[in-house]
């Protein structure tokens, strides 16, 4: 039971990461129906910006401020700086593609994720940089159970971070305009909404929680690498169709059912198995409920 | 400007027989003279793939390689062609009143003279002839699934797989005394006539793993297929990966030398004859039907499963061909080779090249295979290059360079004399 709930534990973890991601899949699809593949790798920059914005506040203020709150200024600043590179993505890379097909885009992404990629070893070269403890590990043991602040502080700040999107998305004037805009594409620009304004809103929105998700993750996991969101970023996709294409809620549940999975099959199988065994799930399930969780169901005209 | 039209204009009196003659001439002069013209240029070797290598790494030496690759190729192709253009023509005529797979299949052989000559200068330009050619199958089989099926597959690094590990644990089992498999079961000596069974035997498994894919595209399309292939693809790479007996991880290595240049070319132009018959059959354009409106399709009589499950599998077949190909080719495989990166390469060679068309699937295979290599020199930055020219050509012509366009063998044989001022063509 022990073992259980420990394991419960670091599942939540890591299915943060995971849901916090997809939801900017499924943010960019359910306003421009297109899945925006460099979104693993915005993640990867976003983890770096956080990096340099941190080293940059513990030189200058680490004896005057305290760890939290510079933890706090650097969520915020990585935050909105994230939010200006997924705006310009959408600017330079997704905007020219409008009437494109969607595979077109789809390529565009895949392949602004490898200049991203490359980018950044050129720019900062091989070596490994690892992220700065901004927060004291401490860890507890209630009952048998072994944890961190860290893993808490993680699966709270999702959490919160859910919560807040949820709430924008459903109270907000913005949000309100994005849900009318997923409803319908053409109809919304009509009504004096710019799809130029929401659109690029969206991209910054998913940057900046994939950022946040960055910050996150080089807390529990210090050493970065330029590829560390390839495969981050493709789970957090695979997650975002389990959950429904569009769905917020699905996106963020099936990131977590995610975790789950992956951290239980290590727990019962070798570790290399992991893959195989997630994939296979997800195949199963979407073979006989190929709409996802909570998806709406399209036309099957919907052409890629 | 106009200078360079009226130059230009010189050449269209050329047919492909005229040019196939002026590389040839090249091709010998590179194979005869070619290491004293580049003694004399100060050269260090002939250079490979015309010069690319050595212009990125020793900028010094770019007028060598102008020089070069002026005397050797673009002088000999050009004013042969142009002189010979009338004999040319009328060798062209002559091959007019052939039958056209006769026609075909002698154009065919010399260009595999020239192509063999040219390649046989140095082991490197061997590679990489192979390896576009492993290339072209593998777009132009993918153009059936993604162009002329509109789906968005990405499982065929997956399917490449399974044909690569089939048919090398089967030469392996069969020909060779293995470490893993023990010794040979057939005499080695039988090994090269096997060899295109062995290569059908893993487009065969390759077929029958798609159905894993084709069978969920019965009720599904687009974002949910494309994730269910996507899944394929990495539990076949992680399912190869723990399998101990294959090898698992660390590969397999050692396959016989089967792949020599001239079976895949003719692998590589069986696969382009018999998809482009396919592509041009009823079936060919249910396909079309079948991504256009598929309700539609249904109501016209258009078995819509039987249709979806013929690409998936005629697809994945010559994806196992291609894989088997590239596993003798290296004479190595292993998991981790049919990954992202494998898919990204593949997708960017059939978008970049043009949809629902094996002409642009050619154009695009060769061109990014080609591209790959001649800017190794530049090493990381050929990871912005490369992807910036995709992003402009997805940006300006989103359906790929050369989209729905088929090839006209007849119209590239024929003699260009004839219709000079706009006459009936």
């Amino acid at each position: 039971m022990d073992h259980f709930l420990q394991n419960l534990i670091n599942a939540l973890q890591w299915g943060s990461f995971y849901a916090v991601i997809s939801i900017g899949y499924s943010m960019v699809y359910g306003v421009l129906m297109l899945f925006n593949f460099a979104h693993g790798d915005i993640f990867m920059v976003g983890t770096y910006i956080g990096l340099g914005i941190a080293t940059m506040l513990l030189a200058l203020f680490s004896a005057v401020l305290p760890g939290w709150f510079i933890f706090i200024l650097t969520v915020v600043i990585t935050m909105f700086l994230a939010a200006f590179v997924g705006a310009f993505i959408e600017l330079v890379g997704y905007r020219p593609l409008r009437g494109a097909p969607r595979a077109s885009a789809a390529i565009t992404g895949l392949m602004i994720g490898i200049i991203f990629e490359t980018g950044n070893l050129i720019i900062l070269g091989a070596q490994r940089f690892s992220f700065p403890e901004l927060i004291k590990s401490v860890s507890y043991n209630v009952g048998g159970v072994y944890f961190t602040n860290v893993k808490v502080l993680i699966i709270v700040v999702s959490l919160i971070l859910m919560l807040a999107l949820h709430t924008f998305i459903q109270k907000s004037k913005w949000g309100m305009a994005m849900r009318a805009m997923s409803y319908n594409f053409l109809a919304v620009p009509l009504m004096g909404v710019s799809i130029n304004i929401i659109a690029p809103l969206t991209f910054a929105i998913g940057a900046g929680l994939a950022s946040v998700a960055g910050i996150l993750y080089g807390q529990a996991y210090p050493v970065l690498d330029p590829y560390m969101g390839v495969l981050l970023g493709w789970k957090a996709f695979v997650a975002a169709i389990l959950g429904g294409r569009g769905s917020i809620m699905g996106a963020a549940l099936a990131g977590y059912m995610l975790g789950f999975i992956e951290i239980f099959i290590a727990m019962a199988f070798p570790s290399t198995f992991r893959d195989l065994i997630a994939y296979s799930i997800i195949l199963i399930i979407l073979t006989f409920r190929p709409r996802g969780f909570f998806g709406m169901a399209h036309s099957t005209q919907l052409r890629l | 400007m106009e200078m360079i039209k009226n130059f230009l204009r010189q050449f269209t009196v050329v047919p492909l027989v005229g040019w196939l003659i002026g590389s040839f001439v090249a091709v010998l002069l590179e194979y005869y003279l070619g290491d004293a013209i580049s003694y004399y240029l100060y050269l260090p070797k002939i250079p490979v793939l015309f010069g690319a290598l050595t212009m990125l790494k020793e900028p010094l030496l770019i007028p060598s390689v102008l020089a070069y690759d002026l005397i050797i190729y673009i002088v000999p192709v050009l004013l042969l062609g142009r002189l010979l253009a009338a004999f040319s023509n009328r060798v062209a005529t002559w091959f007019e009143a052939l039958p056209l797979w006769l026609a075909t299949v002698v154009h065919l052989a010399a260009f595999y003279g020239i192509l063999h000559l040219w390649a046989g200068i140095n082991d490197y330009r061997v590679l990489v002839v192979k390896l576009t050619m492993v290339a072209i199958i593998l777009t132009v089989s993918l153009n059936i699934i993604n162009g002329y099926q509109g789906e968005f597959s990405c499982s065929h690094p997956g399917f490449m797989a399974l044909g690569a590990y089939a048919s090398s644990s089967l030469t392996l089992m069969l020909f060779a005394d293995d470490k893993m498999f023990g010794a040979a079961l057939l005499p080695p000596a039988l090994g090269p006539w096997l060899f295109p069974l062995i290569l059908i035997f893993g487009g065969a498994v390759a077929a029958i793993g798609s159905l894993v894919v084709a069978i969920p595209s019965f009720r599904t399309r687009g974002d949910y297929l494309a994730i269910i292939s996507l899944a394929f693809m990495f539990i076949v790479k992680s399912a190869i990966e723990n399998m101990e007996f294959l090898g698992g991880p660390r590969g397999m290595s050692s396959q016989p030398n089967y792949a020599t240049l001239p079976i895949i070319f003719i692998w590589t132009m069986l696969c382009i004859w018999i998809i482009h018959n396919f592509i041009s059959s009823t079936m060919g354009k249910a396909l079309n039907a079948v991504r256009d409106n598929e309700a539609a399709a249904n109501s016209m009589t258009v078995n819509t499963r039987k249709t979806k499950m013929t690409a998936f599998m005629f697809g994945a077949f010559w994806a196992g061909v291609a894989g088997g190909l590239f596993a003798h080719v290296l004479r190595y495989v292993n998991p981790g080779t049919f990954g992202i990166q494998k898919l990204a390469e593949i997708l960017a060679m059939v978008y970049f090249g043009g949809l629902n068309s094996i002409y642009g699937s050619i154009v695009g295979a060769v061109s990014i295979s080609v591209l790959g290599e001649a800017l190794r020199p530049l090493e990381l930055f050929k990871w912005i290059i490369i992807p910036l020219i995709l992003i402009l050509v997805m940006i300006f012509r989103p359906y790929g360079l050369i989209s729905f366009t088929e090839i006209n063998v007849k119209g590239l044989m024929r003699p260009k004399n004839r219709s000079r001022s706009g006459g009936a063509e």
